[in-house]
């Protein structure tokens, strides 16, 4: 199906279109980084505080993790703004007409994220006061939970129908497009990052020399902290192993480009040794200083991800964009030309001149005087013939014949069209028949 | 608009925007750009006077700040890009390209505002005793940043007032510096304080607890701070109303209240006197006798507050019709170029979503109904908020609604109403207008949006070819 190619804002981008490109992946990582560590101590908070009914410490681990979800939170909206603005510059018409089909949906994030955030403080500072109730407060981040894993869905599916404006035009609201291929790979995908990268926080802020280990916990020992974590992260980049590559081969084969494929293999391959360290750190009992190895090559692995994923959006949407760029030209050369039509005849008439004059004086009035023969006949005797009847002029005009002995053949003025010829027309009635007349 | 249009009949579009600004301009106003320099004030006073009880109970109305700004401020300042981006797509995305670095700029101020807020209020228990001047110090500093984001902002909203030299250089620089711009900041700069200083008033006698003394000493405090501002307030507001253009100011009874009640503007002008006077003569009895003043009667200037600031944004959003972008683009999302070319070939046939291209004696009514959605749906509703049905009862009452009547009132309404864009489509599609109008009288319509019913689509292409 041929895509709907509408047009663009008419205004220039506010810098070269790769310098734009290079903020959007920058402030697009920065942000995703503390949207995975908010979501993934969410879950992981909602994990611990539930075993933590068996196992006491779990219960404190839970809410030492929770007390650094109200730094990770804020700045994961704060640093969401920019990449924001950044696809709208860059991708305006995609973007605000996937926000438009999925509108619902999408507004909806607002308040979703607000209640999730005033459940995470509700939550955070009634530890004590609901320690009797204990479900209720398991609850409350239950509920906050919920809400909040619903919203990466719809940040997803907007960004993901963007890319296809062929769908477009079938698109009936949010959950039609979560049918899209890639939306449920690319969630899980998400999730599994935020797991991950949760977990190896976890290793580094209560593996730091700072962290009151003993003050805090009854049982737990560093390096008890340190496998729990690892090990959690180990199992979830397995899965991610198996999450990925359905991803890849659900993204539509019209944004891949060997560049892209090789970007995603490269991320993938740095991943490799990160996760062999991982395993390492769960089976050995004395801390080592791996952690700082597999942030970086995880961290490859993030930059190559993400300048895959753009790369896949530049080659998918190459060929819309251009068609929209021709389009936007278009728009502007006939909306000037219309606004010089309408000017020009505003201007006429303002003089007292019927739109038609300008276009006789330099079409038929070499041959066509007012009241004289020129070399055809005069106005004032067309007028006679064609009163009340300019449909006879234009038709004539169109395809003239030979009707009088001594005059010569007529060309046709068909080129100029039925509009133009009207105009004409209605001028020379209007001419003759006022000459006439005086 | 060449996107699929958005639309929430029952509710009016632009009311989703304002619910949004409305909320974050409260809150930003109230306690970060005027809370956070009163609530480091207070701090200060708290330090000098070596008081552990008032340092406590700034703190504490501090916590109420964070929490909220972080929450529903935050959120709602999102809920605008959100909701704008939904409602009016042209406009937001072109106001983009002019703006981005401003408000890219905007953006880096904001993630610091973001890390002084967190570093403030969590860093507030532990740096105590020496460090005590730094924290009052990091305080103010958040409050600059606080106040930069807005004094941002504030360049964009009078530009789309009155755009001034952009109109004819096209430089951010011109933009920015447009004649409304430092009006306003004048005015804004300590409205958010006397706002802050309402808030301050609400939350004092929970913060300050049991101790009279203290309630007595920062209920003055907070009255006082108020009383320094209003004046500055007022005259700031006096500057902008007169930096208005003419045409603006002409639409300011109308904004005020509406059409039909536009003779009651002046009461209405004198019930927001009469708010103000109700702010400044509470904020005078704390300040004169604070222990007297009733737990209720403190929370009157916050509320006549949220009242003024509402129908202050109101009017603001109102006389800038009909235009979204002064001289460029009209609140319909049609910039004022592309009218030629839609009143010669029409919107349905240029409209690269529509359900109808040419208009037939048998399809009038639905292409009138298309017509309606691609340049009236921004501002009207069928039969909601604002709704179609309420203006033309408003016009014609019980006398039978005339199609032909409808399309020529709508050939001249913006010279019989000022704040209404002109008709940007064919006198073809005018006509189709008035044929689908005159149906409401009997029949009841409602128009889905795009986000439940999709694109609007046609067997036919969009003429993209040129004209003649």
């Amino acid at each position: 199906m041929m895509p709907p190619v509408p047009r663009d804002i008419p205004l220039p981008l506010p810098a070269p279109r790769e310098l734009l490109e290079a903020l959007l992946i920058l402030a697009f990582s920065a942000h995703i980084f503390f949207v995975n560590l908010t979501v993934g101590s969410a879950v992981l908070v909602l994990g611990f505080e539930l075993r933590g009914r068996k196992e006491r410490d779990f219960d404190r681990l839970a809410r030492a993790l929770a007390a650094t979800v109200t730094v990770n939170k804020s700045l994961a909206v704060v640093l969401g703004v920019a990449p924001l603005l950044l696809l709208s510059v860059l991708f305006t018409i995609h973007f605000y007409t996937a926000n438009a089909l999925t509108g619902s949906a999408w507004l909806l994030v607002v308040p979703a994220v607000a209640a999730v955030f005033m459940l995470f403080y509700l939550h955070k500072y009634s530890w004590d006061r609901l320690a009797e109730a204990k479900g209720v407060h398991i609850g409350i981040q239950a509920v906050a939970v919920g809400i909040l894993l619903l919203v990466p869905l719809v940040f997803i599916g907007d960004t993901a129908l963007m890319l296809y404006p062929e769908r477009w035009t079938e698109t009936r609201g949010f959950l039609s497009v979560l049918a899209l291929p890639e939306v449920m790979p690319r969630y899980f995908h998400f999730l599994c990052a935020s797991l991950i990268l949760t977990s190896l926080f976890g290793v580094a802020w209560f593996g730091r020399a700072k962290f009151p280990v003993e003050a805090t916990f009854e049982s737990f020992d560093r390096a008890r902290l340190r496998r729990i974590f690892y090990s959690i992260a180990f199992t979830v980049s397995l899965l991610q192993f198996v999450v990925g590559p359905v991803l890849l081969f659900t993204l539509p084969s019209r944004g891949m480009h060997w560049t892209v494929v090789t970007a995603i293999l490269l991320g993938a391959a740095t991943a490799v040794p990160a996760v062999w360290m991982m395993w390492r750190e769960t089976t050995t009992e004395t801390a080592s200083h791996r952690l700082p190895v597999i942030a970086t090559s995880l961290t490859l692995t993030v930059l190559c991800m993400a300048s895959g994923r753009h790369m896949f959006r530049g080659v998918a949407l190459l060929e819309h964009r251009r068609a929209m760029e021709a389009a936007t030209e278009k728009w502007i050369d006939d909306s000037a030309q219309a606004a010089y039509d309408a000017e020009h005849g505003r201007a006429l008439a303002a003089r007292g001149q019927s739109p038609g004059e300008e276009l006789f004086r330099a079409t038929c009035s070499g041959c066509h005087g007012v009241d004289k023969r020129i070399v055809g006949p005069p106005m004032t005797e067309i007028a006679v013939i064609y009163s009340g009847n300019p449909e006879g002029i234009v038709k004539w005009a169109t395809a003239p014949g030979k009707k009088r002995e001594g005059f010569p053949q007529m060309p046709a003025f068909a080129a100029l069209g039925d509009e133009k010829l009207g105009r004409i027309a209605r001028y020379m009635i209007e001419t003759g028949e006022h000459a006439a007349a005086h | 608009m060449d996107i699929p249009v958005f639309h929430v009949d029952f509710l009016n579009d632009r009311l989703l925007i304002a619910l949004c600004a409305i909320v974050h301009v409260v809150i930003n106003h109230a306690m970060a750009v005027g809370g956070i320099p009163l609530v480091a004030l207070l701090e200060w006073r708290a330090w000098r006077s070596g008081d552990p009880d008032a340092d406590a109970a700034a703190r504490r109305i501090m916590s109420v700040f964070f929490v909220v700004t972080t929450t529903a401020g935050a959120l709602s300042g999102v809920g605008i890009w959100f909701s704008t981006g939904l409602v009016n797509p042209y406009a937001i995305g072109s106001l983009l390209r002019v703006f981005f670095w401003t408000w890219f700029v905007e953006w880096l101020v904001f993630v610091t505002e973001v890390g002084l807020i967190l570093a403030y209020t969590l860093t507030w228990p532990r740096w105590t005793g020496a460090r005590k001047r730094a924290h009052v110090r990091l305080g103010f500093a958040l409050g600059l940043a606080s106040w930069v984001t807005m004094a941002l902002i504030v360049s964009i909203l009078g530009f789309m007032m009155d755009p001034g030299a952009w109109r004819t250089d096209k430089t951010l620089l011109s933009g920015m510096l447009n004649p409304l711009y430092l009006p306003q900041l004048a005015f804004r700069t300590p409205l958010a304080m006397v706002m802050a200083g309402a808030a301050g008033l609400l939350l004092v006698r929970w913060a300050a607890g049991a101790r009279p003394d203290l309630r007595r000493s920062m209920t003055r405090a907070i009255a006082l701070w108020t009383l320094a501002w209003l004046p500055l307030c007022l005259a700031g507001g006096t500057w902008y109303a007169r930096a208005l253009p003419p045409s603006m100011a002409a639409n300011v009874p109308t904004a005020l209240v509406t059409q039909r009640l536009v003779a009651w503007s002046h009461q209405a002008l004198g019930a927001l006197a009469l708010l103000v006077a109700l702010v400044a003569s509470i904020a005078t009895w704390c300040a004169l006798r604070p222990t007297t003043v009733a737990r209720g009667a403190l929370a009157i200037p916050l509320l006549a507050c949220v009242a003024l600031v509402g129908t202050f944004e109101r009017v603001r959003e109102f006389i800038r019709k009909p235009y979204a972008i002064a001289d460029y683009l009209y609140a319909n999302g049609y910039r004022k170029d592309d009218y030629p070319l839609l009143n010669r070939d029409g919107l349905l046939a240029r409209a690269t979503y529509a359900s109808v291209r040419e208009i037939t004696p048998d399809n009038r009514v639905e292409a009138g109904r298309e017509v309606f959605r691609l340049a009236c749906t921004r501002c009207h509703t069928v039969d909601g908020v604002n709704g179609i049905r309420g203006a033309l009862h408003g016009l014609y009452g019980e006398a039978p609604w005339d199609a032909d009547a409808i399309a020529a009132y709508v050939a001249s309404m913006h010279v019989a109403r000022p704040f209404m864009p002109p008709f940007p489509g064919s006198d073809g599609e005018r006509a189709a207008l008035g044929c689908y109008l005159s149906t409401l009288e009997h029949h009841r319509d409602t128009l889905e949006g795009a986000q439940s019913a999709g694109a609007a689509t046609s067997p036919q292409a969009p003429r993209v070819a040129g004209a003649l």
